[in-house]
């Protein structure tokens, strides 16, 4: 189909709100002073704690998410949509009040707080269930999705060669979901790695313990505006890694 | 096996029994729609009936699930699990079913199906034919009691299908395992089957040995893709010997000296009054037993049970009546020789 030619016009201004803050960041780097920004103490502890948390959050998205996945794509009982849709809650939820929300579980006062009786805002522990709450959801669909373009038809072969549930899983379900599961992964990492909102409410922002990188970017654009961009273009730069990692695959399970 | 199941999807209902004896091999034909894939899934276990029993070897089935039940699966398409090589496809099943040996078990099968060449393939490499010969390697490689066929030579194209059939014959006849298989083409059932069953609208509409329901068809169904001619006898080379001594020239693939059949289609004979004495057509003495309206020709039956479509010009022409002897002429290109499952035809 030949598109109408008025329909370009529209389309590139939308790629280029997209784009042109990229640029602008771009434009605002103080490449001279760059390398000295990133490898500041503060950055790498923040650095450090966001790659540490993220990959936490990530596995333990992967561990509840994956099955979770499982349920949502392959059985089927009374209330299944209105489960799949509260999954997608963190996503359409302003990640500040998933924040609150946890902290209000959680915190002091909270129920389940009270019941478990440990401490856990203003944790690192916290900075990890805070980003596994926003990224749970990409993992889940994007899972989700896969498992069903997949369909259920190799499982229903190595049934009938004799291969148990277990077996189904491990030896035919999961290698013929990897991909799924990589590009999951990668997004699942991607959205914990820039996790703010929730983090802020809920973990705080102390040095070393809960400053991931965007909180420690937030806090560095009101005393050095310079290492706030040399910052940022280091989440950028991770970004454009993973969304090449991931693409296309991760894009089209959203759909 | 012995097998009763009701189930009902909407507007569809299947309900149907059937019991297939050790060793014997049942063709399933019908139309689409009518409930061939869902009676094979009830019976791996891939679904369950509203109610119904499933027994095979006086084991009770129904409440077990697919892989307690050996019973084998070969679909239309291969399904070779594409990330493991065709070996390790072969030795799914023995691993699965912790076999110790299962890879002398996966080689064995890959032999017997002329794949063992491809054993360090990935799926993807492979043609159609050879992936669905690797995936009857694997299904029987995991020594089902009942090895169940859906459709398995429709995916293949024209060069494949002969030869997939012929290595079908083979294993089912060394197996000496029952086998169900769906199929849409007579020549399948003729070849594969000792007998069959038509299902209609999720009802079995008829059932009998091959040749019966193939040459004489009831069903609606049966009577389009069958009322073939087949005339059953011995193999030679170039053609078949009739039980009735009668050599008929033809094509195919069997060997010589196996139990066979020519086939041939109605429409392909013409009927002549002398025996005409033309080298390269088969000519068959025939007492005519009786006359009937064909769509726009009319269908001459004769007493053997052969049968002859021509027009209405040609029949008033030849000033045809029951009774009376004529020959039908048929020419050696439009007659298929196929190898076909002995004992069939002595039952009829």
């Amino acid at each position: 189909m030949t598109l109408p030619r008025l329909l370009w016009v529209p389309a590139l201004l939308g790629f280029a709100v997209i784009v042109l803050p990229v640029i602008g960041l771009l434009d605002r780097v103080e490449w001279a002073r760059l390398p000295a920004l990133v490898t500041s103490d503060a950055a790498l502890s923040a650095l450090g704690l966001s790659m540490q948390t993220a990959a936490m959050s990530t596995l333990v998205c992967l561990l509840l998410g994956g099955p979770l996945a499982f349920v949502l794509a392959r059985s089927d009982f009374r209330g299944l949509r209105v489960l799949r849709s509260l999954v997608l809650l963190p996503l359409v939820l302003p990640p500040v009040v998933g924040g609150l929300a946890l902290l209000y579980l959680l915190g002091r006062n909270g129920f389940l707080g009270q019941l478990l009786g440990v401490q856990l805002p203003y944790t690192t522990a916290a900075v990890v269930l805070a980003q596994t709450f926003v990224a749970m959801p990409f993992l889940v669909v994007s899972l989700e999705g896969a498992l069903r373009t997949a369909g259920e038809r190799y499982e229903a072969v190595a049934a009938t060669l004799g291969a148990g549930r277990w077996t189904v899983l491990r030896r035919v379900t999961i290698p013929l979901l990897l991909p799924g599961i990589g590009s999951g992964v990668v997004l699942a990492f991607a959205r914990a790695l820039g996790e703010f909102g929730a983090t802020i409410a809920f973990a705080g922002s102390l040095q070393g313990t809960t400053r991931t990188l965007p909180l420690e970017i937030y806090l560095q654009r009101e005393s050095d505006v310079d290492a706030a961009v040399a910052l940022s273009l280091l989440l950028v730069v991770i970004a454009i890694v993973v969304i090449v990692v991931a693409r296309p695959r991760a894009v089209e399970g959203l759909r | 096996m012995r097998a009763q199941f009701r189930l009902a999807r909407g507007k569809f209902t299947l309900d149907v029994e059937l019991a297939v004896e050790p060793g014997e091999v049942v063709a399933v034909l019908g139309p689409n729609g009518s409930g061939k894939s869902t009676l094979l899934n009830l019976i791996a276990g891939l679904l369950r009936p509203d109610t119904g029993h499933l027994s095979l070897d006086g084991r009770d089935l129904l409440g077990a699930p697919p892989h307690r039940r050996g019973i084998g699966l070969l679909a239309q398409e291969p399904l070779l699990f594409p990330h493991l090589s065709v070996l390790a496809n072969v030795e799914f099943g023995p691993r699965a079913q912790y076999r110790a040996d299962y890879r002398e078990t996966a080689l064995r099968w890959l032999d017997e199906v002329d794949a063992r060449a491809f054993a360090d393939r990935k799926p993807r490499q492979l043609s159609g034919g050879q992936a669905q010969r690797v995936a009857l390697a694997r299904a029987l490689a995991a020594d089902p009691e009942l090895l169940l066929l859906d459709e398995p030579l429709t995916a293949l194209d024209v060069d494949a299908a002969p030869a997939m059939r012929g290595l079908l014959r083979r294993v089912l006849r060394t197996r000496n395992r029952p086998a169900i298989m769906v199929t849409h083409d007579a020549l399948d059932a003729l070849v594969l089957a000792d007998r069959v069953i038509v299902l209609d609208a999720g009802r079995i509409v008829e059932q009998g040995p091959t040749r019966t329901v193939l040459t004489r068809p009831r069903s609606p169904f049966a009577a389009r893709i069958a009322g073939l001619n087949l005339v059953p006898g011995t193999t030679v080379d170039g053609g078949i010997r009739s039980s009735a001594g009668v050599f008929i020239a033809g094509r195919g693939s069997a060997g010589a000296g196996e139990d066979g059949v020519a086939v041939f289609s109605p429409a392909a004979v013409a009927v002549h009054r002398d025996n005409p004495h033309g080298s390269p057509r088969n000519a068959l003495r025939v007492r005519l037993a009786g006359m009937e309206p064909h769509g726009d020709l009319i269908r001459l039956r004769a007493e053997d049970g052969l049968a002859a479509d021509i027009t209405p010009a040609a029949a008033a022409e030849l000033e045809l009546e029951p009774g009376q002897d004529v020959w039908f002429v048929v020419k050696a290109t439009e007659v298929g020789v196929h190898a076909a499952r002995g004992g069939v035809w002595g039952r009829d």
